[in-house]
């Protein structure tokens, strides 16, 4: 017992050393900075989803859709409202978790494929909107004229505009934090609750769990975390994108968190990395990309469904 | 005014005509099997190209009669090799490779026959409006319609008098049962994909000659699919059949005075149906044929 203690201690304090490090190990290795990045918070967005696909066992195909209003939320923010990258990041957070609640109420009434048939045909509402409503959003060309500000402090400013290594750190706190939320939340009974309807919904309701309340609840909250990471997505690239919110990007979402293994905690984190990479490579040496990363999808499906970590995971324990 | 109405109710119905027959082969397959096909887009893609390449040799009836049982047998490939490992598994799997499989179609029928959209040539005489009054009832339209009814009728009389039919509607209801009476489940599943396909495809004849091809033209048929079911009730083809119609006569009279907002209603008529009657306006337990 005490021995798998220290290895997860391990394990842990290896992860998170090598995200502290990374702006430093992934220039030798031929990466950038930014990329660091984007996994961070691609990785966030698949942990977000796995957060309700791994732990509770409900299928949601539609998480663009929240990840994309933060993204729009902050974007919007930092041009109309306000100069502070903190306070446009709760917004961005706000409009994709207020909006998950409001839809999450809705999308619960349904189970098993017509759960994940909603939650893609809602998720697309924003796609149009953000789509058609072009005077605002800037519709196909996506919203930009925005850009983060430097952190102010009482006594001193972090410039994370032109500083990408003080970017990065600040996503890096905000991972943190998010990553640190929902490992207390899952450890919690509510989070013990959300793991026993995954295993067996209706041995949960005779139990006394009021299901759809505890689904809504895990559907909001992955959504504000999904909104958290649309909004810093915004501010990678200062610029929010249509087809953030479109189901597509749902799927790559989903892709990431069964790549990397939906069971574990750390998985799609590992899958955000490969699923960025990989896709980053290919899209540079070829055009049909879109075909190599449709077969990524039926080759993981077909002879990896465990992931990378399950797949690891199950041979040690054997 | 009158006549503008009839024109958008027109065009509505034409339109959930479409959103019908792509609607009824996805409902198919999900009730029997717990598939979701994201790529039932890409095969009406197949369908539309299919009829292109052939068109020249044996002209639009040839293609209209050849591409969907063409478009079927590659469907049928695509269940035994790549579907049929997952279906004891969560229907997350599934679901995750039709939509690989949706990006291959696509990204390959980009490489094939380009990006460029492609015209299909119908018959002339189908390509005249019937009258100068009501211009936008042009011969094909109506031909269209014709087919699709004709479709859906032979659907419902096969799920209905025949005997593969039974068996589909039994095993939506009861898999299990239906394989300990000694029918091969195996065999069901794989007629009953291809029967989905099969529609597929003809949408997909059916739509390139009305609006011409283009290899994204799936995806943008495939969402409001999944409205007519969702608003049509779980497990009901009527409900499906129902569901098209109504989110294409709706979104059709929408566009008529806020264009901007015409996919939007669909969206809307499903949070309304969530909300007043969760299981959809035909949806019971059972399929009703």
């Amino acid at each position: 017992m005490s021995g798998e203690q220290t290895r997860k201690l391990f394990v842990l304090s290896a992860i998170w050393l090598a995200l502290l490090l990374a702006p430093y190990w992934m220039a030798p290795l031929g990466g950038y900075t930014a990329l660091a990045t984007r996994v961070l918070v691609l990785g966030l967005a698949a942990m977000s989803v796995n957060f309700l696909l791994g732990f509770t066992g409900v299928l949601s195909f539609g998480h663009a859709a929240y990840f994309g209003l933060g993204a729009y939320g902050t974007g919007l923010a930092l041009k109309f409202l306000t100069t502070s990258t903190p306070m446009s990041l709760v917004m961005g957070m706000l409009l994709g978790g207020v909006v998950g609640a409001l839809l999450g109420a809705l999308i619960v009434r349904r189970r098993g494929v017509y759960f994940a048939m909603v939650t893609i045909a809602f998720g697309q509402v924003f796609y149009y909107i953000a789509f058609q409503w072009s005077s605002l959003t800037g519709g196909d060309d996506g919203l930009r004229g925005f850009s983060r500000q430097p952190l102010h402090f009482r006594f001193f400013q972090i410039d994370i505009l032109s500083n990408t290594n003080y970017f990065y750190y600040f996503v890096l706190f905000c991972f943190a934090v998010a990553v640190g939320a929902m490992g207390l939340i899952l450890r919690s009974p509510f989070g013990r609750a959300m793991i026993a309807i995954r295993e067996n919904e209706r041995r949960a309701r005779f139990l006394g769990i009021p299901i759809e309340r505890h689904i809504w609840i895990a559907f909001t909250l992955s959504c504000f975390f999904m909104g958290l990471a649309g909004a810093l997505y915004a501010l990678v690239n200062n610029f929010a994108d249509p087809r953030g919110l479109h189901y597509s990007q749902s799927g790559d979402f989903v892709m990431m968190a069964v790549m990397g293994g939906m069971r574990t905690f750390w998985g799609p984190l590992l899958g955000a990395a490969v699923f960025v990479v990989l896709q980053d490579y290919l899209s540079s040496v070829t055009v049909n990309w879109m075909s190599f990363v449709g077969l990524l999808f039926v080759l993981v499906v077909l002879f990896f469904p465990r992931g990378l970590l399950g797949f690891v995971r199950r041979k040690s324990a054997a | 005014m009158t006549q503008l109405l009839l024109f958008n109710v027109t065009n509505g119905l034409i339109i959930g005509a479409f959103y019908v027959l792509m609607a009824l082969g996805l409902s198919l397959i999900l009730n029997l099997s717990n598939v979701i096909n994201f790529a039932h887009g890409g095969f009406l893609v197949i369908g539309g190209y299919i009829a292109y390449t052939i068109t020249p040799y044996v002209g639009f009836w040839g293609a209209l009669l050849i591409a969907p049982p063409i478009t079927a047998l590659i469907g049928l490939a695509v269940e035994r090799t790549l579907i049929r490992p997952l279906y004891g598994r969560d229907p997350l799997y599934s679901l995750l490779l039709t939509f690989g499989l949706a990006f291959i179609i696509e990204d390959g029928t980009r490489f094939i026959w380009g990006a460029q959209g492609k015209p299909v040539t119908v018959p002339a005489f189908l390509a005249k409006p019937i009258s100068y009054d009501f211009f936008f009832i042009t011969g094909y339209r109506l031909f269209m319609v014709a087919t699709v009814v004709f479709a859906v009728a032979l659907l419902f009389v096969l799920l209905r008098y025949t005997r593969l039919g039974m068996r589909i509607r039994a095993g939506t209801l009861d898999l299990e049962t239906v394989s300990a009476l000694g029918i091969n489940v195996r065999i069901l599943r794989s007629l009953n994909f291809a029967v989905g396909i099969f529609l597929a495809g003809l949408s997909g004849v059916l739509a390139a000659g009305q609006l011409g091809l283009e290899p994204t033209m799936g995806t943008g048929l495939l969402m409001p699919s999944f409205i007519a079911i969702i608003v049509g009730g779980v497990g009901s083809l009527t409900g499906t059949l129902l569901g098209g119609l109504l989110i294409g006569v709706a979104s059709g009279l929408t566009a008529m005075y806020f264009p901007a907002a015409s996919e939007a209603i669909m969206y809307v008529l499903m949070a309304v149906v969530l909300l007043v009657r969760p299981r959809g306006l035909l949806g019971e337990e059972g399929m009703m044929t």
